[in-house]
Protein backbone atom coordinates (compact mmCIF):
# COMPACT_ATOMS: atom_id res chain seq x y z
CA UNK A 1 0.00 0.00 0.00
CA UNK A 2 1.85 3.37 -1.38
CA UNK A 3 1.39 6.39 1.28
CA UNK A 4 -0.64 7.94 -1.14
CA UNK A 5 -3.09 5.05 -1.90
CA UNK A 6 -3.83 5.21 1.72
CA UNK A 7 -4.61 9.51 1.76
CA UNK A 8 -7.23 8.53 -0.47
CA UNK A 9 -8.66 6.42 1.11
CA UNK A 10 -9.27 8.51 4.08
CA UNK A 11 -10.44 11.71 1.93
CA UNK A 12 -13.48 10.09 1.34
CA UNK A 13 -14.68 9.62 4.51
CA UNK A 14 -13.04 13.13 5.72
CA UNK A 15 -15.11 14.85 2.66
CA UNK A 16 -18.46 13.32 4.16
CA UNK A 17 -17.12 13.99 7.49
CA UNK A 18 -16.85 17.74 6.63
CA UNK A 19 -20.42 17.87 5.25
CA UNK A 20 -21.76 16.26 7.97
CA UNK A 21 -20.10 18.88 10.41
CA UNK A 22 -20.71 22.14 8.11
CA UNK A 23 -24.70 20.81 8.54
CA UNK A 24 -24.41 21.14 12.36
CA UNK A 25 -22.09 24.39 11.80
CA UNK A 26 -25.33 25.78 10.50
CA UNK A 27 -28.19 24.58 12.27
CA UNK A 28 -26.52 24.46 15.54
CA UNK A 29 -26.33 28.18 16.39
CA UNK A 30 -29.73 28.70 15.36
CA UNK A 31 -31.10 25.45 17.33
CA UNK A 32 -29.63 27.02 20.36
CA UNK A 33 -30.44 30.30 20.45
CA UNK A 34 -33.89 29.75 19.11
CA UNK A 35 -34.84 26.93 21.36
CA UNK A 36 -35.06 29.59 24.32
CA UNK A 37 -37.06 32.01 22.73
CA UNK A 38 -39.85 30.24 20.49
CA UNK A 39 -42.84 30.13 23.33
CA UNK A 40 -46.30 30.00 22.47
CA UNK A 41 -46.91 33.75 23.02
CA UNK A 42 -43.65 34.38 20.00
CA UNK A 43 -46.05 32.60 17.96
CA UNK A 44 -49.56 34.23 19.15
CA UNK A 45 -48.39 37.81 19.30
CA UNK A 46 -47.83 41.00 17.08
CA UNK A 47 -44.48 42.17 16.16
CA UNK A 48 -43.25 45.28 18.60
CA UNK A 49 -40.57 47.71 17.61
CA UNK A 50 -40.54 46.64 14.27
CA UNK A 51 -39.58 43.26 15.33
CA UNK A 52 -37.12 43.54 18.15
CA UNK A 53 -39.91 41.91 20.50
CA UNK A 54 -43.25 40.67 20.22
CA UNK A 55 -44.17 37.94 18.30
CA UNK A 56 -44.65 36.97 14.60
CA UNK A 57 -48.20 36.10 14.11
CA UNK A 58 -48.98 38.59 11.61
CA UNK A 59 -45.86 37.02 9.60
CA UNK A 60 -47.08 33.45 9.81
CA UNK A 61 -50.22 34.26 8.59
CA UNK A 62 -48.87 35.98 5.48
CA UNK A 63 -46.78 33.22 4.68
CA UNK A 64 -49.68 30.90 4.86
CA UNK A 65 -51.42 33.18 2.37
CA UNK A 66 -48.87 33.30 0.43
CA UNK A 67 -48.61 29.78 0.45
CA UNK A 68 -52.18 29.40 -0.35
CA UNK A 69 -52.46 31.43 -3.41
CA UNK A 70 -49.64 29.87 -5.17
CA UNK A 71 -50.40 26.21 -4.54
CA UNK A 72 -54.01 27.48 -5.64
CA UNK A 73 -52.52 28.78 -8.94
CA UNK A 74 -49.47 26.19 -10.03
CA UNK A 75 -51.71 22.89 -8.90
CA UNK A 76 -54.40 22.94 -11.97
CA UNK A 77 -51.80 24.27 -14.71
CA UNK A 78 -49.21 22.14 -13.19
CA UNK A 79 -50.95 18.74 -13.05
CA UNK A 80 -51.94 19.55 -16.68
CA UNK A 81 -48.41 19.53 -17.75
CA UNK A 82 -47.88 16.57 -16.33
CA UNK A 83 -50.92 14.54 -17.72
CA UNK A 84 -50.08 16.25 -20.85
CA UNK A 85 -45.88 15.52 -21.02
CA UNK A 86 -46.46 12.09 -19.64
CA UNK A 87 -49.16 10.80 -21.95
CA UNK A 88 -46.84 12.43 -24.93
CA UNK A 89 -43.76 11.22 -24.31
CA UNK A 90 -43.81 8.18 -26.39
CA UNK A 91 -45.48 10.46 -28.81
CA UNK A 92 -43.01 13.24 -28.50
CA UNK A 93 -44.91 16.16 -29.90
CA UNK A 94 -43.70 19.51 -30.39
CA UNK A 95 -46.11 21.22 -27.85
CA UNK A 96 -44.68 18.84 -25.33
CA UNK A 97 -40.94 19.18 -25.88
CA UNK A 98 -41.66 23.02 -26.13
CA UNK A 99 -43.20 22.54 -22.82
CA UNK A 100 -40.52 20.43 -21.00
CA UNK A 101 -37.33 22.68 -22.32
CA UNK A 102 -39.32 26.18 -21.13
CA UNK A 103 -40.25 24.15 -17.69
CA UNK A 104 -36.05 23.04 -17.35
CA UNK A 105 -35.51 27.11 -18.67
CA UNK A 106 -38.04 28.15 -15.57
CA UNK A 107 -36.37 25.83 -12.95
CA UNK A 108 -33.08 27.43 -13.56
CA UNK A 109 -34.31 31.36 -13.76
CA UNK A 110 -32.79 33.10 -10.06
CA UNK A 111 -35.44 34.11 -8.06
CA UNK A 112 -34.56 37.84 -8.19
CA UNK A 113 -35.46 37.40 -12.06
CA UNK A 114 -38.89 36.06 -10.60
CA UNK A 115 -38.74 38.92 -8.56
CA UNK A 116 -38.25 41.39 -11.01
CA UNK A 117 -40.79 39.80 -13.33
CA UNK A 118 -43.05 39.65 -10.25
CA UNK A 119 -42.98 43.28 -9.43
CA UNK A 120 -43.20 44.58 -13.33
CA UNK A 121 -46.16 41.97 -14.34
CA UNK A 122 -48.43 41.50 -11.55
CA UNK A 123 -47.49 44.61 -9.10
CA UNK A 124 -47.66 47.37 -11.97
CA UNK A 125 -48.52 45.92 -14.92
CA UNK A 126 -51.73 43.96 -13.56
CA UNK A 127 -52.21 46.64 -11.17
CA UNK A 128 -52.18 44.42 -8.07
CA UNK A 129 -49.75 46.09 -6.19
CA UNK A 130 -47.47 45.06 -3.66
CA UNK A 131 -49.65 42.43 -2.22
CA UNK A 132 -50.10 38.80 -1.28
CA UNK A 133 -51.38 38.04 -4.01
CA UNK A 134 -48.74 39.15 -6.90
CA UNK A 135 -46.16 37.42 -4.11
CA UNK A 136 -47.82 34.49 -4.34
CA UNK A 137 -48.25 34.65 -8.14
CA UNK A 138 -44.90 34.86 -8.21
CA UNK A 139 -44.27 31.90 -6.12
CA UNK A 140 -46.33 30.41 -8.34
CA UNK A 141 -44.49 30.54 -11.42
CA UNK A 142 -41.37 29.27 -9.50
CA UNK A 143 -42.71 26.47 -7.77
CA UNK A 144 -44.74 25.10 -11.09
CA UNK A 145 -41.63 23.05 -12.73
CA UNK A 146 -40.79 21.41 -9.67
CA UNK A 147 -44.51 20.92 -9.24
CA UNK A 148 -44.52 19.61 -12.52
CA UNK A 149 -41.45 17.27 -12.86
CA UNK A 150 -42.46 15.40 -9.22
CA UNK A 151 -46.46 14.98 -10.36
CA UNK A 152 -44.76 13.58 -14.22
CA UNK A 153 -43.03 11.03 -12.70
CA UNK A 154 -46.06 9.45 -10.81
CA UNK A 155 -48.05 9.73 -14.41
CA UNK A 156 -45.62 7.70 -15.85
CA UNK A 157 -45.06 4.88 -13.65
CA UNK A 158 -49.02 4.37 -13.89
CA UNK A 159 -48.79 0.47 -15.77
CA UNK A 160 -49.45 0.60 -20.04
CA UNK A 161 -51.64 -2.39 -18.51
CA UNK A 162 -54.16 0.05 -16.81
CA UNK A 163 -54.50 2.52 -19.32
CA UNK A 164 -54.86 -0.16 -22.24
CA UNK A 165 -57.69 -2.30 -20.00
CA UNK A 166 -59.23 0.90 -19.39
CA UNK A 167 -59.69 1.59 -23.08
CA UNK A 168 -60.43 -2.20 -23.62
CA UNK A 169 -63.59 -1.64 -21.32
CA UNK A 170 -64.62 1.70 -23.41
CA UNK A 171 -63.83 3.84 -20.70
CA UNK A 172 -63.46 7.75 -21.82
CA UNK A 173 -60.34 9.25 -21.70
CA UNK A 174 -61.62 11.86 -18.68
CA UNK A 175 -63.06 8.95 -16.66
CA UNK A 176 -60.32 6.82 -17.44
CA UNK A 177 -58.03 10.32 -16.43
CA UNK A 178 -60.52 10.90 -13.33
CA UNK A 179 -60.88 7.11 -11.93
CA UNK A 180 -57.34 5.03 -13.06
CA UNK A 181 -54.40 7.57 -13.63
CA UNK A 182 -55.11 10.66 -10.98
CA UNK A 183 -55.44 7.78 -8.20
CA UNK A 184 -52.70 6.05 -9.42
CA UNK A 185 -50.41 8.95 -9.55
CA UNK A 186 -51.99 10.54 -6.22
CA UNK A 187 -48.48 9.65 -4.03
CA UNK A 188 -46.12 11.45 -6.08
CA UNK A 189 -48.95 14.77 -6.81
CA UNK A 190 -48.93 14.85 -2.80
CA UNK A 191 -45.15 14.52 -3.12
CA UNK A 192 -44.71 17.30 -5.59
CA UNK A 193 -46.95 19.25 -3.87
CA UNK A 194 -44.90 19.17 -0.15
CA UNK A 195 -41.67 19.92 -2.46
CA UNK A 196 -43.19 22.82 -3.85
CA UNK A 197 -44.42 24.41 -0.23
CA UNK A 198 -41.15 23.82 0.95
CA UNK A 199 -39.49 25.95 -2.05
CA UNK A 200 -41.89 28.66 -1.51
CA UNK A 201 -41.78 29.00 1.90
CA UNK A 202 -37.77 28.88 1.45
CA UNK A 203 -38.25 31.71 -0.97
CA UNK A 204 -37.19 35.36 -0.22
CA UNK A 205 -35.77 37.46 -3.02
CA UNK A 206 -38.78 36.88 -5.22
CA UNK A 207 -41.19 38.23 -2.50
CA UNK A 208 -39.05 41.59 -1.29
CA UNK A 209 -40.56 43.49 -4.20
CA UNK A 210 -43.65 41.79 -4.55
CA UNK A 211 -45.10 40.96 -1.55
CA UNK A 212 -43.81 43.72 0.49
CA UNK A 213 -42.39 44.58 3.89
CA UNK A 214 -44.62 45.23 6.14
CA UNK A 215 -45.09 43.28 9.24
CA UNK A 216 -49.25 44.04 10.11
CA UNK A 217 -51.78 41.51 9.77
CA UNK A 218 -53.10 41.27 6.24
CA UNK A 219 -56.83 42.35 6.16
CA UNK A 220 -56.95 40.61 2.57
CA UNK A 221 -55.26 39.28 -0.23
CA UNK A 222 -54.51 42.77 -2.15
CA UNK A 223 -52.96 43.48 1.32
CA UNK A 224 -49.06 43.70 1.88
CA UNK A 225 -47.62 40.80 3.81
CA UNK A 226 -44.52 39.79 4.76
CA UNK A 227 -43.51 35.76 4.60
CA UNK A 228 -40.82 34.44 7.48
CA UNK A 229 -37.42 34.16 5.05
CA UNK A 230 -38.19 38.48 4.62
CA UNK A 231 -38.40 38.62 8.34
CA UNK A 232 -35.28 36.49 8.85
CA UNK A 233 -33.57 38.92 6.28
CA UNK A 234 -35.08 42.15 7.24
CA UNK A 235 -34.67 41.90 11.21
CA UNK A 236 -30.57 40.55 10.43
CA UNK A 237 -29.76 43.24 8.14
CA UNK A 238 -32.13 46.25 8.44
CA UNK A 239 -33.03 46.54 12.31
CA UNK A 240 -30.08 45.95 14.73
CA UNK A 241 -30.42 44.92 17.72
CA UNK A 242 -33.31 42.00 16.47
CA UNK A 243 -30.80 39.08 16.37
CA UNK A 244 -32.86 37.08 19.12
CA UNK A 245 -36.21 37.78 17.08
CA UNK A 246 -34.04 36.54 14.27
CA UNK A 247 -32.97 33.39 15.27
CA UNK A 248 -35.85 32.20 16.45
CA UNK A 249 -37.49 32.99 13.57
CA UNK A 250 -35.16 31.42 11.81
CA UNK A 251 -35.99 28.70 13.95
CA UNK A 252 -39.43 28.48 12.90
CA UNK A 253 -38.52 28.34 9.46
CA UNK A 254 -36.09 25.59 9.73
CA UNK A 255 -38.49 23.27 11.76
CA UNK A 256 -41.25 23.46 9.27
CA UNK A 257 -39.14 22.74 6.40
CA UNK A 258 -38.11 19.93 8.38
CA UNK A 259 -41.59 18.97 8.70
CA UNK A 260 -42.24 19.94 5.28
CA UNK A 261 -39.02 17.53 4.08
CA UNK A 262 -39.72 14.83 6.54
CA UNK A 263 -43.40 14.39 5.50
CA UNK A 264 -42.47 14.54 1.79
CA UNK A 265 -40.03 11.76 2.30
CA UNK A 266 -42.42 9.65 4.52
CA UNK A 267 -45.03 9.91 1.67
CA UNK A 268 -42.48 8.89 -0.85
CA UNK A 269 -41.34 6.13 0.94
CA UNK A 270 -44.89 4.63 2.54
CA UNK A 271 -47.34 5.54 0.03
CA UNK A 272 -45.21 5.04 -3.30
CA UNK A 273 -43.43 1.68 -2.61
CA UNK A 274 -47.16 0.39 -1.04
CA UNK A 275 -48.58 1.63 -4.67
CA UNK A 276 -45.31 -0.39 -6.77
CA UNK A 277 -46.06 -3.36 -4.30
CA UNK A 278 -49.73 -3.81 -5.24
CA UNK A 279 -49.80 -2.62 -8.57
CA UNK B 1 -75.50 -6.11 -36.31
CA UNK B 2 -75.09 -2.58 -36.71
CA UNK B 3 -73.75 -0.69 -39.96
CA UNK B 4 -70.22 0.13 -40.52
CA UNK B 5 -71.78 4.04 -40.36
CA UNK B 6 -72.71 3.28 -36.97
CA UNK B 7 -70.02 1.80 -35.65
CA UNK B 8 -67.97 4.72 -36.80
CA UNK B 9 -70.43 7.04 -34.85
CA UNK B 10 -69.65 4.85 -31.79
CA UNK B 11 -65.72 4.94 -32.28
CA UNK B 12 -65.77 8.26 -32.10
CA UNK B 13 -64.37 10.07 -28.52
CA UNK B 14 -67.13 11.07 -26.77
CA UNK B 15 -67.08 15.03 -26.73
CA UNK B 16 -65.74 14.95 -23.23
CA UNK B 17 -62.34 14.22 -24.09
CA UNK B 18 -62.53 16.64 -26.99
CA UNK B 19 -62.82 19.07 -24.48
CA UNK B 20 -59.73 16.84 -22.17
CA UNK B 21 -57.38 17.33 -25.02
CA UNK B 22 -58.21 21.15 -25.34
CA UNK B 23 -58.17 22.19 -22.08
CA UNK B 24 -54.72 20.03 -21.34
CA UNK B 25 -52.76 21.73 -23.88
CA UNK B 26 -54.25 25.21 -23.13
CA UNK B 27 -53.28 24.37 -19.10
CA UNK B 28 -49.95 23.12 -19.84
CA UNK B 29 -49.01 26.26 -22.50
CA UNK B 30 -48.96 28.01 -19.30
CA UNK B 31 -45.76 27.43 -18.81
CA UNK B 32 -44.51 27.70 -22.28
CA UNK B 33 -46.69 31.58 -22.01
CA UNK B 34 -45.05 32.31 -18.33
CA UNK B 35 -41.18 32.15 -19.71
CA UNK B 36 -42.33 34.02 -23.10
CA UNK B 37 -44.03 36.78 -20.84
CA UNK B 38 -41.33 36.14 -18.17
CA UNK B 39 -38.56 37.37 -21.53
CA UNK B 40 -40.95 39.74 -22.70
CA UNK B 41 -41.53 41.68 -19.46
CA UNK B 42 -37.74 41.78 -18.60
CA UNK B 43 -37.07 43.05 -22.31
CA UNK B 44 -39.74 45.62 -22.38
CA UNK B 45 -38.22 47.06 -18.87
CA UNK B 46 -35.51 46.83 -20.20
CA UNK B 47 -35.63 48.33 -23.30
CA UNK B 48 -35.26 52.18 -22.48
CA UNK B 49 -31.71 51.59 -21.10
CA UNK B 50 -30.73 49.68 -23.88
CA UNK B 51 -32.35 52.06 -26.44
CA UNK B 52 -30.69 55.10 -24.69
CA UNK B 53 -27.35 54.08 -23.61
CA UNK B 54 -26.42 51.15 -25.51
CA UNK B 55 -25.24 47.76 -25.17
CA UNK B 56 -21.72 48.79 -25.55
CA UNK B 57 -21.62 51.00 -21.82
CA UNK B 58 -22.60 48.24 -20.05
CA UNK B 59 -19.37 46.52 -21.11
CA UNK B 60 -16.83 49.53 -21.14
CA UNK B 61 -17.91 51.62 -18.12
CA UNK B 62 -16.05 51.71 -15.57
CA UNK B 63 -18.54 51.93 -12.74
CA UNK B 64 -21.85 51.64 -11.54
CA UNK B 65 -23.22 54.91 -11.10
CA UNK B 66 -26.75 54.69 -12.69
CA UNK B 67 -28.04 58.41 -12.29
CA UNK B 68 -24.66 59.84 -13.08
CA UNK B 69 -25.19 57.76 -16.44
CA UNK B 70 -22.12 55.10 -16.05
CA UNK B 71 -23.44 51.96 -16.15
CA UNK B 72 -20.25 49.37 -15.65
CA UNK B 73 -21.20 45.82 -15.03
CA UNK B 74 -18.00 43.92 -15.18
CA UNK B 75 -16.87 44.59 -11.44
CA UNK B 76 -20.00 43.31 -10.59
CA UNK B 77 -19.98 40.42 -12.79
CA UNK B 78 -16.23 39.90 -12.16
CA UNK B 79 -17.70 39.29 -8.31
CA UNK B 80 -20.19 36.91 -9.17
CA UNK B 81 -17.84 34.96 -11.19
CA UNK B 82 -15.28 34.69 -9.25
CA UNK B 83 -17.54 33.88 -6.41
CA UNK B 84 -19.44 30.97 -7.99
CA UNK B 85 -16.21 30.15 -9.45
CA UNK B 86 -14.46 29.74 -5.87
CA UNK B 87 -17.33 28.14 -4.31
CA UNK B 88 -17.25 25.51 -6.77
CA UNK B 89 -13.55 24.63 -5.79
CA UNK B 90 -14.23 24.53 -2.54
CA UNK B 91 -17.55 22.95 -2.75
CA UNK B 92 -16.71 20.41 -5.57
CA UNK B 93 -13.54 18.09 -4.19
CA UNK B 94 -15.94 17.65 -0.71
CA UNK B 95 -18.86 17.12 -2.91
CA UNK B 96 -17.80 14.13 -5.00
CA UNK B 97 -15.86 13.07 -2.14
CA UNK B 98 -18.77 12.60 0.33
CA UNK B 99 -20.94 10.74 -2.92
CA UNK B 100 -18.35 8.29 -3.18
CA UNK B 101 -17.91 7.76 0.95
CA UNK B 102 -22.16 7.36 0.20
CA UNK B 103 -21.91 4.69 -2.96
CA UNK B 104 -19.19 2.69 -1.89
CA UNK B 105 -17.08 3.40 1.58
CA UNK B 106 -20.60 2.34 3.23
CA UNK B 107 -23.35 0.40 4.01
CA UNK B 108 -26.79 1.00 2.47
CA UNK B 109 -28.53 1.97 5.74
CA UNK B 110 -25.68 4.83 6.51
CA UNK B 111 -25.69 5.67 2.84
CA UNK B 112 -29.47 6.64 2.83
CA UNK B 113 -29.33 8.36 6.15
CA UNK B 114 -26.53 10.67 4.68
CA UNK B 115 -28.80 11.44 1.63
CA UNK B 116 -31.47 12.08 3.59
CA UNK B 117 -28.81 14.40 5.65
CA UNK B 118 -28.04 15.92 2.51
CA UNK B 119 -31.81 16.07 1.20
CA UNK B 120 -32.26 18.80 4.96
CA UNK B 121 -28.58 20.18 3.94
CA UNK B 122 -30.04 21.23 0.17
CA UNK B 123 -33.91 22.17 1.88
CA UNK B 124 -32.20 24.83 4.22
CA UNK B 125 -33.25 28.36 2.42
CA UNK B 126 -30.96 31.14 1.14
CA UNK B 127 -31.98 33.40 3.67
CA UNK B 128 -31.06 30.98 6.73
CA UNK B 129 -26.96 30.71 5.02
CA UNK B 130 -27.24 34.59 4.66
CA UNK B 131 -28.22 34.91 7.99
CA UNK B 132 -25.84 32.05 9.56
CA UNK B 133 -23.15 33.59 7.37
CA UNK B 134 -23.79 37.55 8.58
CA UNK B 135 -23.92 36.41 12.22
CA UNK B 136 -21.07 33.89 12.54
CA UNK B 137 -18.77 34.13 9.91
CA UNK B 138 -18.17 37.25 9.11
CA UNK B 139 -17.17 38.09 12.87
CA UNK B 140 -15.19 35.54 12.63
CA UNK B 141 -12.72 36.52 9.53
CA UNK B 142 -13.22 40.17 10.58
CA UNK B 143 -11.28 39.20 13.68
CA UNK B 144 -8.22 38.96 11.03
CA UNK B 145 -8.82 40.44 8.29
CA UNK B 146 -11.54 43.60 8.48
CA UNK B 147 -14.22 44.70 7.55
CA UNK B 148 -14.83 40.74 7.47
CA UNK B 149 -18.10 40.52 4.73
CA UNK B 150 -15.84 39.91 1.51
CA UNK B 151 -15.32 37.72 -1.65
CA UNK B 152 -14.08 35.13 0.91
CA UNK B 153 -16.89 35.02 3.10
CA UNK B 154 -19.51 34.69 0.08
CA UNK B 155 -17.75 31.98 -1.50
CA UNK B 156 -17.70 30.01 1.67
CA UNK B 157 -21.54 30.89 2.25
CA UNK B 158 -22.15 29.60 -1.64
CA UNK B 159 -20.09 26.71 -1.16
CA UNK B 160 -22.03 25.53 1.40
CA UNK B 161 -24.92 26.27 -0.35
CA UNK B 162 -24.34 23.80 -3.27
CA UNK B 163 -22.54 21.04 -1.49
CA UNK B 164 -25.65 19.26 -1.31
CA UNK B 165 -26.59 19.41 -4.93
CA UNK B 166 -23.19 18.84 -6.16
CA UNK B 167 -22.92 15.45 -3.60
CA UNK B 168 -26.54 14.60 -4.43
CA UNK B 169 -26.27 14.66 -8.36
CA UNK B 170 -22.76 13.32 -8.27
CA UNK B 171 -24.18 10.22 -6.11
CA UNK B 172 -27.10 9.84 -8.97
CA UNK B 173 -24.15 9.29 -11.16
CA UNK B 174 -21.76 6.99 -9.23
CA UNK B 175 -24.97 5.05 -8.74
CA UNK B 176 -25.88 5.01 -12.84
CA UNK B 177 -22.17 3.63 -13.47
CA UNK B 178 -23.47 -0.45 -14.90
CA UNK B 179 -22.57 -3.01 -12.05
CA UNK B 180 -20.76 -5.35 -14.57
CA UNK B 181 -18.02 -2.28 -15.09
CA UNK B 182 -17.34 -2.53 -11.26
CA UNK B 183 -17.77 -6.14 -10.93
CA UNK B 184 -15.52 -6.81 -13.93
CA UNK B 185 -12.33 -3.97 -11.88
CA UNK B 186 -12.97 -6.59 -8.86
CA UNK B 187 -12.48 -9.87 -11.42
CA UNK B 188 -9.32 -7.79 -12.30
CA UNK B 189 -8.41 -7.65 -8.82
CA UNK B 190 -8.53 -3.99 -8.42
CA UNK B 191 -8.24 -2.17 -5.23
CA UNK B 192 -11.59 -0.70 -3.68
CA UNK B 193 -9.25 3.43 -4.21
CA UNK B 194 -8.23 2.23 -7.75
CA UNK B 195 -11.76 0.89 -9.02
CA UNK B 196 -12.88 4.57 -7.76
CA UNK B 197 -10.46 6.38 -9.44
CA UNK B 198 -10.25 4.58 -12.82
CA UNK B 199 -13.09 2.96 -13.31
CA UNK B 200 -16.69 4.46 -11.37
CA UNK B 201 -15.24 8.32 -11.73
CA UNK B 202 -14.06 7.88 -15.21
CA UNK B 203 -17.65 6.33 -16.55
CA UNK B 204 -19.59 8.79 -13.93
CA UNK B 205 -17.94 12.20 -15.22
CA UNK B 206 -20.34 13.71 -17.95
CA UNK B 207 -22.99 13.11 -15.03
CA UNK B 208 -20.71 14.96 -12.27
CA UNK B 209 -19.78 17.58 -14.83
CA UNK B 210 -23.73 18.39 -15.29
CA UNK B 211 -24.10 18.38 -11.83
CA UNK B 212 -21.33 21.08 -11.51
CA UNK B 213 -22.52 22.82 -14.11
CA UNK B 214 -25.67 22.90 -12.78
CA UNK B 215 -24.68 24.15 -9.41
CA UNK B 216 -22.34 26.54 -10.92
CA UNK B 217 -26.09 28.14 -12.12
CA UNK B 218 -27.03 28.55 -8.82
CA UNK B 219 -23.92 29.79 -7.26
CA UNK B 220 -24.50 32.95 -10.06
CA UNK B 221 -28.25 33.48 -9.46
CA UNK B 222 -28.15 33.61 -5.60
CA UNK B 223 -29.26 36.57 -4.53
CA UNK B 224 -29.83 36.71 -0.25
CA UNK B 225 -26.76 35.08 0.70
CA UNK B 226 -24.10 37.21 -1.37
CA UNK B 227 -26.53 40.31 -0.34
CA UNK B 228 -25.84 39.24 3.86
CA UNK B 229 -22.54 38.48 3.50
CA UNK B 230 -20.34 39.89 0.87
CA UNK B 231 -20.50 43.45 1.67
CA UNK B 232 -22.19 44.76 -1.22
CA UNK B 233 -19.45 47.60 -2.14
CA UNK B 234 -18.75 47.72 -6.10
CA UNK B 235 -15.17 47.16 -7.13
CA UNK B 236 -13.24 44.70 -8.59
CA UNK B 237 -11.77 42.93 -5.84
CA UNK B 238 -7.84 43.00 -5.57
CA UNK B 239 -8.05 40.46 -2.86
CA UNK B 240 -10.40 37.44 -1.21
CA UNK B 241 -10.75 39.87 1.67
CA UNK B 242 -12.04 42.92 -0.45
CA UNK B 243 -16.04 43.66 -0.35
CA UNK B 244 -17.49 42.81 -3.51
CA UNK B 245 -21.41 43.36 -5.06
CA UNK B 246 -23.26 40.55 -7.33
CA UNK B 247 -25.40 41.13 -10.12
CA UNK B 248 -28.05 39.33 -8.42
CA UNK B 249 -27.26 41.36 -4.86
CA UNK B 250 -27.12 44.65 -6.93
CA UNK B 251 -30.62 44.32 -8.19
CA UNK B 252 -32.07 43.32 -4.51
CA UNK B 253 -30.28 46.33 -3.21
CA UNK B 254 -31.45 49.06 -5.73
CA UNK B 255 -34.89 47.75 -6.57
CA UNK B 256 -36.21 49.46 -3.52
CA UNK B 257 -35.16 53.06 -4.66
CA UNK B 258 -34.83 52.61 -8.63
CA UNK B 259 -36.62 55.09 -10.87
CA UNK B 260 -36.83 55.64 -14.44
CA UNK B 261 -33.62 54.68 -16.26
CA UNK B 262 -31.78 53.52 -12.86
CA UNK B 263 -34.83 51.49 -12.91
CA UNK B 264 -34.59 50.21 -16.39
CA UNK B 265 -31.46 48.56 -16.02
CA UNK B 266 -31.62 47.06 -13.20
CA UNK B 267 -33.55 45.23 -14.85
CA UNK B 268 -31.34 44.68 -17.81
CA UNK B 269 -29.28 42.96 -15.06
CA UNK B 270 -31.65 40.50 -14.77
CA UNK B 271 -31.68 39.93 -18.41
CA UNK B 272 -27.48 39.12 -18.01
CA UNK B 273 -28.35 36.71 -15.49
CA UNK B 274 -30.95 35.40 -17.33
CA UNK B 275 -28.47 34.68 -19.35
CA UNK B 276 -25.67 33.58 -18.20
CA UNK B 277 -28.14 30.84 -15.84
CA UNK B 278 -29.55 29.72 -18.78
CA UNK B 279 -26.67 29.03 -21.03
CA UNK B 280 -25.45 26.71 -17.85
CA UNK B 281 -28.55 25.09 -17.92
CA UNK B 282 -27.97 24.30 -21.15
CA UNK B 283 -24.43 22.95 -20.99
CA UNK B 284 -25.47 20.95 -18.15
CA UNK B 285 -28.05 19.29 -20.17
CA UNK B 286 -25.94 18.45 -23.44
CA UNK B 287 -23.56 16.78 -20.96
CA UNK B 288 -26.36 14.82 -19.57
CA UNK B 289 -27.38 13.85 -23.22
CA UNK B 290 -23.99 12.92 -23.74
CA UNK B 291 -24.16 10.28 -21.29
CA UNK B 292 -27.16 8.52 -22.92
CA UNK B 293 -25.26 8.40 -25.84
CA UNK B 294 -21.73 7.38 -23.97
CA UNK B 295 -21.18 3.57 -24.76
CA UNK B 296 -18.62 3.52 -22.08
Amino acid sequence: MTAAYRLSELAYPFAAACCVGMLALLLGPIFLHGWHTVTWSFLTEDPTHSGRGGGILPILVSTGLLLCVAMAVAVPSGLAAAILLSEETRKCTSLSRTVSTSLDVLAGVPSIVYGLFGNAFFSIYLGLGFSILSGGLTLACMVLPIFVRTAEAGFIAVPDDWRLGAAALGLSKWTTLVRIQLPAAAPSIAVGLVLGIGRALAETAALIFTSGYVDRMPSSLLDSGRSLSVHIYDLSMNIPGAERSAYASAFVLIVLLLIINGSASWLTERLLHRRIVRS
Amino acid sequence: MTSSKNSTLYLSPPRSDLWLAVGLRLLAATGIALLAIIVWCLLSEAWKVLAQVGVGHFITDSTWHPLEHTFGLAPMALASVASSIGALLLAGPVGIGTAVYCRFYCGPRQSSAMRQLLGVFGGVPSVVFGFWGLTILVPLIADSHPPGASLLTGSLVLAMMILPTVALVSHAALDAVPQAHIAAAHALGMRRGSIVLHVALVSARHGILAGLVMSLGRALGETMAMLMVSGNIVQVPSSVFDSVRSLAANIALEMAYATGIHRSALYACGLVLIAIVTASTLISQRLVQRVSYDPT
